[in-house]
């Protein structure tokens, strides 16, 4: 089908002519309409944007001006602003948003060729680990429990409408933003892939703020190599964004053949969490045992910082988002709710436009950023944050990169973890250092539990070095062999 | 630190989010709990460590002093809930 094609091998068949963009994006839209009604991964899909893309993008090989993504249908997370067409966040404040300017990474994608088939669902304004925030409704995770079929397990998030679609095969690729986790543990959730680049790799500009010196946005897809076509397009100096980074992109695509032999690979002993369930354990040494194979040297390390990233996370998370989501006042754009004077409105509009996660999210923000606090969880937040990057700058004096698990758990049901904010945030353990660190992260499918649900392995590199990442995450791909499929998906 | 009633009511005014007198104590055990739990990052001696504000492993650009892109009102406003000719409307704010 074609549907179940990779990007390497669809761009491949459309260059031969052995079937049209047009024949591709109908798959993939004729797969949406059939399941996303259950799966509610697509708040907005473009089926006429979609098929206008696709003619344009057969004219385009016919006259042989083929791009790197020319004819491929992709899944933007809707936290991506595209011109004309609706970008919501997830959220009620930003449900009539119509943005009049594209995204860089999303024009990147553009000028590449890229199809786009709609606009995914997610955590409101990215807050969560598990879709359930969203202001469109929860997604549902495309894989199944061998033992409990009947349960609706979460797709993870806050990208998880991207990764549910890319692993029903609804998408062929999507995109995502990373800010705790957001990429990699819907990834690892839906057994796909997905990559945080390096800080800076892709512009930030035109995406919808929770984080700003935390938010990366990047590629899920379901190959290693997949992931490595996308985020080449994607990534990519941009004035724009005063902290994207002016440095060359390389041909990631090539990196993933490259090998691990002679590698340094750290396997951080601080990654080993009390009541981790034996089967991630195993898996984890697995990996360790499929790159010793391959010829990388294990040597085990520690960074000592890693328990206190989550409560760093959680006090430089929402103070940036405090001040990032005071743009939301009723005024110039989104809802707006009527009030008896302008600080009524302001009131009402907020407390109508953001659900509960976000409003306690800007309420730790502004606490900890209030007069009189600052310092006692902020600064100090700050100065534990230049803690962990000691930590990793220190291992990676003496190791090329760092294999751990991408989470502690496989996909839970939804309605589990919602009593306790805390306990949803426990999700992003091993995901959140490497976003305080801004140092880039793969995700990728290894193996499943005794429930026959996808478990990932994540292998961290050095700033700039996604080429390792890529050859590492690549390697643990050939030796994993995943092939194992979910229960919903195109054409089942 | 814990936070009081009086406290949990002046961030909300601060974040200027409309709070009901009734959800105040659920917002309290939340936040409460929340900053229990963060309150671990006190253990960590951070003595003469200087604060890191973000992730960029480079020095930020500096960049010309010109106004490099604008001049359209009408995108601008295209997504205003409410305006007046060339402006965002508002309700009344001074009598």
């Amino acid at each position: 089908m074609l549907t179940d094609l990779t990007i390497a091998q669809a761009r491949d068949g459309l260059r031969r002519g052995k079937f049209s963009a047009e024949d591709l994006t109908l798959a993939h839209l004729h797969a949406i309409e059939a399941l996303n009604p259950r799966l509610n991964a697509f708040i907005t899909v473009n089926h006429a944007a979609a098929l206008g893309q696709a003619r344009a993008a057969d004219a385009a090989l016919a006259r042989g001006e083929a791009r790197s993504l020319t004819g491929i249908p992709l899944a933007i997370k809707d936290l991506f602003c595209t011109e004309g067409v609706r970008t919501t966040a997830g959220s009620n404040i930003l449900r009539p948003f119509v943005p009049p300017y594209e995204s860089t990474v999303t024009a990147h994608l553009l000028r590449d060729g890229a199809i786009f088939l709609g606009k995914t669902n997610m955590d409101e304004f990215a807050m969560g680990s598990s879709n359930m925030t969203s202001a469109f409704g929860p997604v549902e995770n495309p894989w199944k429990r061998r033992q409990d079929a009947d349960a609706v397990l979460v797709p993870g998030g806050s990208s998880g409408g991207s990764a549910a679609a890319v692993a029903a095969r609804l998408a062929m690729g999507g995109t995502g933003t990373d800010t705790g986790g957001s990429i990699r543990q819907p990834a690892s959730f839906c057994g796909i892939v997905g990559i945080k680049p390096t800080y800076g790799r892709c512009s930030r500009w035109g995406v919808v703020a929770f984080a700003s010196s935390l938010d990366h946005p990047g590629p899920f897809a379901r190959t290693v190599l997949d992931c490595a076509i996308l985020l080449e397009s994607m990534a990519g100096h941009d004035p724009k964004d005063s902290t994207s980074a002016d440095v060359p992109v390389p041909d990631f695509a090539a990196t993933c053949a490259r090998g691990v032999q002679g590698l340094r690979i750290g396997v951080p002993r601080e990654y080993r969490s009390d009541g981790m369930p034996v089967e991630i354990e195993a898996l984890w040494q697995q990996g360790v045992a499929w790159l010793r194979d391959a010829g990388a040297e294990i040597v085990d390390v520690s960074l000592p910082h890693t328990k206190y990233g989550l409560p760093t996370y959680y006090i430089v998370a929402p103070a940036e988002a405090s001040s990032n989501l005071a743009r939301y006042d009723g005024v110039r754009f989104g809802l707006r709710a009527d009030g008896a004077d302008l600080r009524d409105l302001y009131e009402r509009t907020r407390a109508a436009g953001f659900g509960a996660e976000v409003q306690r999210r800007v309420l730790i923000g502004t606490y900890v950023l209030s007069a009189g606090y600052y310092d006692a969880y902020y600064l100090r937040a700050q100065r534990v944050r230049a803690l962990i990057l000691r930590d990793f700058t220190e291992v990676f004096a003496s190791v090329d990169a760092l294999l751990t698990p991408t989470a502690p758990s496989a996909a839970f049901a939804q309605g589990e973890k919602m009593d306790d904010p805390v306990q949803m945030y426990l999700n992003d353990v091993f995901t959140v250092p490497a976003d305080l660190a801004g140092v880039p992260a793969i995700s990728v499918p290894a193996g499943l539990d005794a429930n026959g649900l996808p478990l990932g392995l994540q292998v961290i590199g050095k700033p700039f070095d996604e080429a390792t990442v890529f050859a590492v995450g690549a390697a643990l791909e050939r030796a994993a062999g995943f092939d194992a499929l979910p229960a919903l998906r195109a054409g089942n | 630190m814990s936070l009081d009633h009086a406290t949990v009511r002046r961030i909300a005014t601060l974040a200027r989010i409309r709070v009901e007198e009734a959800e105040i104590p659920r917002l309290q055990s939340e936040l409460n709990g929340i900053l229990g739990w963060i309150a671990q990052l006190n253990e960590v001696d951070v003595e003469g460590i200087e604060p890191l504000t973000g992730a960029a492993h480079m020095a930020l650009k500096m960049r010309e002093d010109v106004v490099p892109d604008g001049g359209y009102p009408e995108k601008v406003l295209a997504n205003a809930p409410d305006r007046s000719g060339p402006f965002f409307a508002v309700p009344k704010v001074v009598e």
